[in-house]
C-alpha cells in the first residue's frame, strides 16, 4: 500500500509562511474553479481527438482508445481532488491523539471510532508496527487496535478517488461503508477472542509512557500546504499505475468477450466470491493498480461483490504487510487475523451480490 | 554544547529525510549535535511515540510522525 503519512506538520518551501486565511481561501477556490474548468474540458477534448485517429469509428480498437484517453485524465484529477481533500482533513488528526482518544476505551464503541478514526489519521505502512506497539503498551485494546490498523490501509483516500472516479459515488460510499464494516467486525472479534496471550513475548512485557510532544500552532495555510504535498506525493508516485491499470482495463472493455466474465465472475457463480478472497490474499498491488481492472470487470458484467471482495482482499490482507507485523505477533496471531479478516470481506461479497441486482 | 539527537524510526525514507534535515539544520546553524538512527522496534517503542519517525533531543521527545518543518528543528537545538 501506499505509503500516505503526508503529516500536518508537513511543510513547502515556495509557499511564504504566515499567509492571511483569507488569500490562501481565495487561492484554493481559483484552484478548485480551473481544475472544475479543465475537468468539463476533458470529454469533448478526447472525443475530438480520437476522432483524428487512423482508426475505424466503432471498432474495438477505437472503444479501446476512448476509454484510455478519456478515463486515464480523467481519472487522474478525480483521484488528486481526493487526495488533496484528505490530505487537509488529516491535519487535524494525529496518530498520538488517536491513541489518547482510544487508550482504555471499551470494546465495541472503541472499535467503531478506532475504524472511524483509522480512515483520518495519517498513516504509513512503515509505521505501522511502532503505532502497534505504541497503542497496545498504551492501554489500547487489542481488538480495538486492530480495527484501526485493518480500516487505515483498507478505506483509503486512493481507493475511494479511484472508485468515485472510474465507479461512480455510490459504490466509493458502498466501500467506505463495508470496509469500516469490515475493520469494525473483524477488530470486535480478535477482541473477544482474547488473544493478548499471542503477541510476541517482548509486546507484552512492554510498558510505556504516551510521550508528551510540545504543542504545534498549524496555520490554515499550513493545512492547505500539506493537501498539496500529499497530491504531490501520492499522485506523483501512482499514476504509473494508474496508467497500466487502465490501459489493462482498456484491453479488457475491447477485447474480451462479456459472456466469459459474467460466467466466471457473475452472480450466479457463488463459489466466485471465496475464490476472489483467496486469490486476493497473494497478490499484492495498492488501490490503484486495481481499481481500473475493477471498473472493467464490472462493465463486461462481473458482479459487484465478487469484484469488490476481490479489491477488499488485495489491499487488506498483503503478505508484505503481514511480514512487517509478524515482527509483533505469533504466526498463530496472524493467521487468526487472515481467517477473521477473510471472513469478513467474504461476507461483504455475498451481501453485495445479493442486494445490489 | 553538544546536542545529543536521535531518529527514531524503523529505516523508511521519510527517516532518512529527518535525519538529513537536522543534520542539515544543525550544521546551517552551527549547533554541535551528534546523531543517532533508532531502527530497533523494542528500543523505539520505549520512548512512547505512536508514529515515526520520531526525534528526541537531549533525552526529551520532540515530534513524532511525518516529516518536521525546519523552522521547528532550529527551535529543539537552539
Amino acid at each position: 500500500m501506499s505509503c500516505s503519512c503526508t503529516a500536518s506538520n508537513n511543510n513547502t518551501p515556495e509557499t511564504p509562511q504566515g499567509l492571511p486565511t483569507r488569500v490562501v481561501l481565495g487561492r484554493v477556490v481559483v484552484g478548485l474553479a480551473a481544475w472544475a474548468g479543465v475537468y468539463a474540458m476533458l470529454a469533448p477534448t478526447s472525443n475530438w481527438l480520437v476522432a483524428r485517429l487512423p482508426v475505424e469509428p466503432g471498432s474495438h480498437l477505437a472503444d479501446a482508445l476512448a476509454f484510455f484517453v478519456y478515463d486515464t485524465p480523467k481519472v487522474l484529477m478525480l483521484l488528486a481532488l481526493v487526495v488533496f481533500a484528505m490530505g487537509v482533513v488529516r491535519t487535524w488528526f494525529s496518530a498520538a491523539h488517536t491513541r489518547k482518544l482510544l487508550s482504555g476505551r471499551r470494546e465495541g464503541v472503541g472499535n467503531v471510532a478506532a475504524a472511524v478514526l483509522g480512515v483520518f489519521t495519517p498513516f504509513c505502512s512503515c509505521s505501522a508496527v511502532p503505532l502497534f506497539i505504541g497503542f497496545v503498551s498504551a492501554g489500547v485494546p487489542l481488538g480495538v487496535t486492530f480495527s484501526f490498523l485493518i480500516a487505515a490501509p483498507m478505506v483509503n483516500e486512493i481507493a475511494l478517488g479511484l472508485l468515485f472516479g472510474l465507479v461512480g459515488w455510490q459504490v466509493a460510499l458502498a466501500y467506505f461503508g463495508f470496509g469500516l464494516g469490515v475493520a469494525i467486525v473483524a477488530g470486535w472479534v480478535i477482541g473477544r477472542l482474547h488473544l493478548d496471550g499471542w503477541l510476541e513475548g517482548w509486546v507484552r512485557e512492554l510498558r510505556s509512557v504516551a510521550a508528551e510532544l510540545p504543542p504545534e500552532r498549524v496555520t490554515f495555510a499550513d493545512r492547505v500546504d500539506a493537501g498539496i504535498e500529499a497530491v504531490r506525493e501520492i499522485v506523483g508516485k501512482v499514476w504509473k499505475w494508474i496508467v497500466a491499470g487502465i490501459a489493462l482495463g482498456a484491453f479488457i472493455h475491447g477485447y474480451v468477450p462479456a459472456d466469459l466474465l459474467a460466467e466466471v465472475m457473475g452472480r450466479d457463480a457463488w463459489w466466485s466470491v471465496p475464490a476472489a478472497v483467496l486469490l486476493g490474499i497473494p497478490m499484492y498491488s495498492n488501490a490503484a493498480g486495481i481499481v481500473p481492472v475493477v471498473e472493467a470487470l464490472l462493465g463486461k458484467g462481473a458482479a459487484l461483490g465478487t469484484v469488490l471482495a476481490f479489491m477488499m482482499s488485495v489491499i487488506a490482507l498483503s503478505a508484505p504487510e503481514m511480514m512487517i507485523l509478524r515482527k509483533v505477533l505469533t504466526a498463530r496471531l496472524i493467521a487468526v487475523f487472515v481467517a477473521v479478516v477473510g471472513a469478513g470481506i467474504l461476507g461483504v461479497g455475498f451481501l453485495f451480490n445479493l442486494l445490489f441486482v | 554544547m553538544t546536542r545529543e539527537v536521535k531518529v527514531l524510526g524503523p529505516g523508511c525514507k521519510r527517516c532518512q529525510t529527518t535525519a538529513e534535515m537536522v543534520r542539515a539544520e544543525a550544521e546551517r546553524l552551527g549547533v554541535e549535535i551528534t546523531l543517532e538512527k533508532v531502527t530497533d522496534y523494542a528500543a523505539i517503542a520505549a520512548y512512547g511515540i505512536a508514529a515515526t519517525p520520531g526525534v528526541v533531543v537531549d533525552g526529551k521527545v520532540v515530534h513524532a510522525g511525518g516529516l518536521p518543518k525546519a523552522e521547528a528543528i532550529g527551535g529543539w537545538l537552539a
